[in-house]
């Protein structure tokens, strides 16, 4: 937010979409890069960072106001462009000082006599790590590390070079509130220094917190770009911008009875492979029809608990029963668990929940094979159809169902594991963070699917780290914090003061890290 | 039918199907290619039933060895599991003195317990299968001199020989025999039938399908591969015993792997293990299985080895895991896991089996045959993995899967359908 010229413009950029690009980064400031699944965000960075070399694309991209042709990303980097990745660019074998000067290593000698001089290593990696707020021992393996401090580590590498720009791609979004925080306070530090960030995000009060600007992109076109000094920056403003539309509701109407408890867990604890206690003496019900929130800060055990409930495939079973209709099931496998009606939608789809090569048809009946076959024998042409039925109820965005799911954009994804278990018919379906990464227009209609899955006598336990969306879609909303179910609120009476509360109420600690919305 | 709308048909048929039917083209191109090098050699009735004898056990390890790799595993001990399994059949049978029927099932058991000790390793215990089966090509080869005490065991009875050698009873009409020209007709009218009933599946499910002309194309071109094998067949000595086995082989398996809850669940583990894992898959159960598939399948090449040379010797097999893998990866098996079929390891095995067969007919070194195969093996896998990055789609879509620099596919890749 200077007088200055912009460090970094995009002038008419033009690839893979009709639409054209323009972007205008100031001087020291955050501009926050919003849009749909599709949109044109990951083109552009990589236009940006030369990855898509000059030649590939129409338009121009000028620093400091001259014209400049990369043809990879060294080019960019010695513009001061550096990008921090969606998916971590780390090798986790190798030391958080080895990785902060990767492909930039501190060396004595010079030309092939050159080999790298440890002790600048590790004293320069430790005052870089500093910056950015990290304390970590630079000697660790970055695999000791969580996904929080990998982050750091990414942007202290990225800082290592003379850095002008900084491009951030959904950084926060495997960050919990604590972390994700912090990683924006270090943009407003950045900042002040000078350094300019390019914040490409899909959780838009994140954006409305930091950015100074923000510029919307639909179908590869810049529609707009607000400006926080003139009061154009709310959520509302940004969404309508994404979508084109007002969205007036961002949560689907509930439909439908909540009925009588279909499944009740009760004591349930399970330890982490490494013995430590992960959720502890956890209970809770879930009715006919019922969408039952689970919220709770990242390690609070949700997941684990999720998992582990669904047929123990993680960590270490220690006690616990679940009731189904009032009859005690145990589940050893997840086979067994699917049998007995319960689904289980991870929250890493890529890893955990689709074959990115198979085509989107075999991904959706695979967990209900039986009903597209006779006495052991697939039926092709049924299968089929079930499959464009499936794909026409999830509004799945494809070209034709024999079509590889890896091509698909997140949320389309995340539909086609969401039709997989509305195909199985579940009793119970777990969601495990359902709309993460996704962008707005697709989490309508995840949201959707979910409601008429619960609306046909399905109960559904919704684990999210965004309260808005467990206000939104949930009847109750259990919270969990240190393994520990800490409390259950009906959403009527919840807001997100009260379940931050509960989140937080360890042992002793005072719920003190409580962060309000801005805007 | 004049030639511009016959090249449009073949464009159209091939548009996006290049993965599918490259390697069933790249047979063909080497089929023609030795034929004319042979000077009419190759296609000869004698020979054409010689290439079906010869490669028959690596054809049956080859569609063992597809599953192994579509499990995402491998399996490097299968020639000395067929040492081993071979040496003990020829020991029943020509020391023991027990009849086929009975050294038959044994061997399987036999080959199935082997599959089911490295299945456990790799399946239960979660060891690399490069390592188990490692070790099982040294153990089984150990236990093979073992046995064999370092000397050759035959010969075989005349039975266990008309397994790997001998023909089907047959009614000859002017030197023609028909048990093979009946079984052509039917193998051909099913294949069509099954071609044609996908190709309406699509058209009424509203997916996109080959043009008729391409059909029909496609069609005739299957049936007359087919009826004009069979011929040669009919015009020398018949069906072979082993050609019975393997049409019933490969049907059976095909079958499986396309029409079955199992045989989805084979790629399903292969394609993403823990995906598959948590849509209700026994993923370690079915990695076990197809294991102990592969060694019973061993067993029978060991069998149907020991049967064709009518002795046991210690080193049989060496090498045979390595062209069960090359036509695996030749057929489109992916070395990720999760790809390729049975039809592909058949194509696979008969594109090395015609190169093996074509080059010792011209008279070319094994020096060379090796070396050649070795490039065959390298260009089939490059061109499968160049062309699939460069098929429409195939570039992922922007906003997805971004952040990996290496995945990028260069400019002018496809835009993915974003959404």
């Amino acid at each position: 937010m200077s007088g200055g010229p912009p460090v970094l413009r995009m002038r008419g950029v033009r690839k893979e979409f009709p639409g054209a690009v323009a972007l205008d980064v100031g001087e020291a400031e955050i501009h926050a890069l919003t849009g749909e699944n599709g949109a044109g965000k990951s083109t552009l960075v990589k236009v940006l960072s030369g990855v898509h070399p000059h030649g590939s694309y129409t338009g121009e991209v000028l620093v400091d106001g001259e014209p400049r042709r990369f043809t990879g990303t060294a080019d960019s980097e010695r513009a001061g462009i550096a990008i921090i990745h969606q998916e971590l660019a780390l090798v986790p074998q190798l030391t958080v000082a080895e990785n902060v000067f990767l492909g930039n290593e501190r060396v004595r000698g010079r030309g092939p006599l050159a080999r790298v001089d440890w002790g600048r290593t590790t004293v320069e990696a430790r005052r870089l790590l500093a910056r950015v707020g990290l304390d970590a021992d630079p000697s660790a393996p970055v695999s000791e590390l969580g996904v929080g401090h990998r982050q750091l580590v990414e942007i202290a590498k990225a800082v290592a070079k003379p850095v002008r720009v900084l491009i951030l791609d959904e950084p926060t979004s495997a960050l919990n509130e604590e972390e994700s925080a912090n990683l924006l306070r270090l943009l407003l530090e950045f900042k002040e220094r000078g350094i300019s960030s390019i914040l490409i995000s899909h959780r838009l009060n994140e954006v409305v917190r930091v950015a100074d600007r923000v510029t919307v992109l639909r179908d590869g076109r810049s529609v707009e770009t607000l400006d926080a000094a003139r009061g154009e920056v709310d959520e509302e403003r940004i969404i309508r911008g994404m979508v084109g539309r007002d969205l007036e509701h961002r949560y689907p109407p509930r439909t439908g009875e909540v009925g009588e408890i279909r499944f009740e867990v009760r004591d349930w604890t399970v330890d982490r492979p490494d013995r430590r206690r992960a959720v502890d003496g956890a209970s809770l019900t879930v009715r006919r029809g019922e969408i039952v929130g689970l919220a709770g800060l990242m390690g609070a055990g949700r997941t684990e608990f999720a998992m582990n409930l669904f047929g123990r495939c993680y960590g270490r079973y220690v006690r616990g029963t679940l009731h189904k209709d009032g009859r005690e099931v145990r589940l050893r496998d997840p086979g067994e668990a699917v049998a007995a009606g319960i689904a289980y939608v991870p929250e890493d789809r890529k890893e955990l929940g689709l074959l990115l090569d198979a085509p989107i048809r075999d991904n959706l009946t695979l967990a209900a094979l039986d009903r597209v076959g006779r006495r052991g024998v697939l039926d092709a042409a049924r299968e089929a159809v079930a499959a464009e039925e499936l794909r026409t109820r999830m509004r799945v965005k494809c070209r034709d169902v024999a079509q590889a799911v890896g091509e698909l954009s997140g949320g389309n994804q995340q539909k086609v594991v969401l039709g997989r278990w509305v195909f199985a018919r579940p009793d119970l379906l777990v969601l495990d963070e359902p709309t993460r990464g996704v962008d707005v227009g697709a989490k309508y209609e995840i949201y959707q699917a979910v409601r008429e899955l619960a609306a046909e006598g399905a109960g559904v336990l919704l684990i999210s780290s965004e309260l808005p969306e467990l206000l939104g879609m949930c009847d109750r909303i259990h919270t969990m914090c240190e393994g520990r179910v800490t409390g259950c609120l009906p959403a009527s009476r919840a807001d997100q003061e009260s379940l931050m509360r509960l989140m937080t109420r360890t042992a002793g600690a005072p719920p003190g890290t409580t962060e309000r919305r801005a805007g | 039918m004049n030639a511009p709308p016959m090249a449009a048909a073949l464009r159209t048929a091939l548009r996006g199907n290049v993965r599918r039917y490259g390697m069933v083209i790249a047979l063909a191109v080497i089929v023609v290619l030795f034929q004319i090098l042979t000077g009419g050699l190759l296609l000869r009735p004698l020979n054409v039933t010689n290439l079906l004898l010869q490669n028959s056990y690596v054809l049956i390890l080859a569609i063992g060895m597809m599953m192994v790799i579509i499990t995402g595993h491998i399996d490097l001990s299968v020639g000395s599991v067929v040492a081993f399994t071979g040496a003990l059949s020829a020991i029943m049978l020509a020391e023991w003195g027990l009849p086929l029927w009975a050294v038959l099932p044994l061997a399987l058991l036999l080959g199935a317990a082997i599959g089911a000790w490295q299945g456990f390793w790799v399946a239960y215990m979660g060891l690399p299968a490069f390592i188990v089966t490692l070790a099982g090509m040294l153990v089984f080869r150990g236990l093979t001199l073992l046995v064999l005490g370092g000397e050759s065991v035959g010969p075989l009875p005349e039975s266990a020989r008309t397994l790997a050698t001998g023909f089907l009873p047959d009614v000859q009409v002017g030197g023609v025999h028909l048990v093979p020209l009946l079984l052509g007709a039917v193998v051909a009218a099913v294949l069509v039938r099954v071609q044609y009933a996908a190709r309406a599946d699509r058209i009424r499910l509203g997916l996109p399908a080959a043009s008729p002309a391409a059909a029909w194309g496609g069609y005739t071109a299957t049936a007359a591969a087919v009826l004009a094998f069979c011929g040669a067949l009919a015009l020398h000595r018949g069906l072979p015993v082993v050609g019975l086995l393997l049409l019933v082989l490969i049907t059976g398996y095909a079958f499986v792997m396309r029409s079955t809850p199992a045989g989805r669940r084979v790629y399903a583990t292969g394609g993403n293990e823990k995906a598959a894992m948590l849509s209700g898959v026994k993923t370690r159960r079915t990695a076990f299985w197809v294991f102990v598939n592969m060694g019973a399948l061993s067993a029978l090449a060991g069998l149907v080895f020991s049967a064709r040379l009518n002795l046991a010797t210690p080193g049989a097999g060496t090498m045979f895991e390595l062209d069960a893998i090359a036509a695996a990866f030749i057929g489109g098996a992916s070395a990720s896991g999760g790809t390729g079929t049975v039809l592909g390891a058949v194509v696979g095995a008969l594109v090395m089996g015609v190169m093996n067969n074509g080059m010792s007919i011209i008279g070319l070194g094994v020096d060379w045959q090796q070396a050649i195969k070795g490039l065959v093996l390298l260009a089939a896998v490059a061109f499968d993995i160049l062309s699939k990055r460069r098929a429409p789609g195939g570039g992922r879509p922007a906003g997805d899967r971004a952040g990996r620099p290496e995945k990028v596919p260069a400019a002018g890749a496809a835009p993915g359908p974003g959404g």
